[in-house]
């Protein structure tokens, strides 16, 4: 089996709060990530395609492809924009590096159709990232 | 689909790879100038991540306002600005390779009480990297 990584970055703001939680509440679990103004970061997105070469091309995606699938996908939808209102997938959820993480996957998952999706890591900064892994048990993670 | 996060730390030491099992000869044989009696140091990258259900309330496996103190007070504390191999206790039975310092960092933040521990990576340098998984 082969690994294949296509790297993109997109920049985005945020901020943390839960309307189920009292402002005190929100301020000591959330800190200054709870500041209603919003703050933001550069995300790098790194995803991993795992498969065999297609005998033909010698490839499991082409990279192009993977690129296309990344920008229409991902960046288009969450580059430049506020995460707490502008990314309806988001709706609902705290937008951590983890609630990205796995909307990341939830939405390129069904768009591999040539090896399947290994690992999604997205570093919220070069100290933090989240990773969404296939589930190697059933290995059937990343065909939705 | 399985989620983890992972923080990095930084922290700079000092150590000597040196083995009481070991003759004079078969230490620098084995360790080279990382046998130098005098020590030498390192700027420490270390790589700790967690497992477990995210919290549908926070959106965190863990707040990092938990864990960064915890791991200032466990594992920057007591290794930053320190000389391994005499002031961290664990290695005055052990050699401080990184493997060793893998595996005592592992075992002082496994009791990290939020979420499961389930890897340290350590760069020692830009261009060597240890793990430690249980």
């Amino acid at each position: 089996m082969i690994r294949i990584t296509r790297k993109v970055e997109f920049s985005a703001a945020h901020y943390y709060h839960n309307p189920d939680l009292s402002a005190e509440e929100n301020r000591r679990i959330f800190g200054k990530c709870n500041n209603p103004h919003g703050h933001g970061h550069n995300y790098v997105l790194e995803v991993t395609i795992a498969g065999e070469p297609d005998p033909v091309t010698g490839m499991v995606l082409d990279l192009k492809e993977l690129k296309d699938i990344l920008q229409n996908e991902i960046v288009e939808r969450m580059d430049h924009r506020h995460l707490n209102y502008e990314v309806p997938e988001l709706a609902g959820k705290i937008p951590t590096c983890e609630n990205i993480a796995a909307v990341i996957w939830q939405l390129l998952a069904p768009r591999i159709t040539k090896g399947r999706l290994d690992r999604v890591r997205l570093y919220e900064s070069p100290d933090l990232f989240a990773d969404c892994m296939a589930d190697s048990a059933n290995g059937a993670g990343g065909r939705a | 689909m399985k989620t983890s996060l992972t923080r990095r730390y930084r922290f700079a030491a000092s150590h000597r790879l040196h083995s009481p099992k070991l003759s004079e000869e078969e230490n620098r044989r084995t360790y080279g100038k990382c046998n130098n009696p005098y020590g030498h140091g390192h700027n420490y990258v270390v790589e700790v991540t967690l497992t477990g259900p995210v919290d549908v309330s926070t959106g965190m496996i863990a707040n990092l306002g938990e864990l960064d103190p915890f791991v200032e007070r466990e594992v920057i504390e007591a290794f930053d600005h320190k000389y391994l191999n005499e002031e961290v206790p664990e290695f005055r039975a052990s050699v401080p390779t990184t493997e060793n310092v893998c595996r005592e960092i592992y075992r002082r933040l496994k009791k990290f009480p939020a979420a499961q521990l389930e890897r340290i990576r350590i760069e020692e340098t830009g261009k060597n990297s240890f793990e430690f998984a249980g």
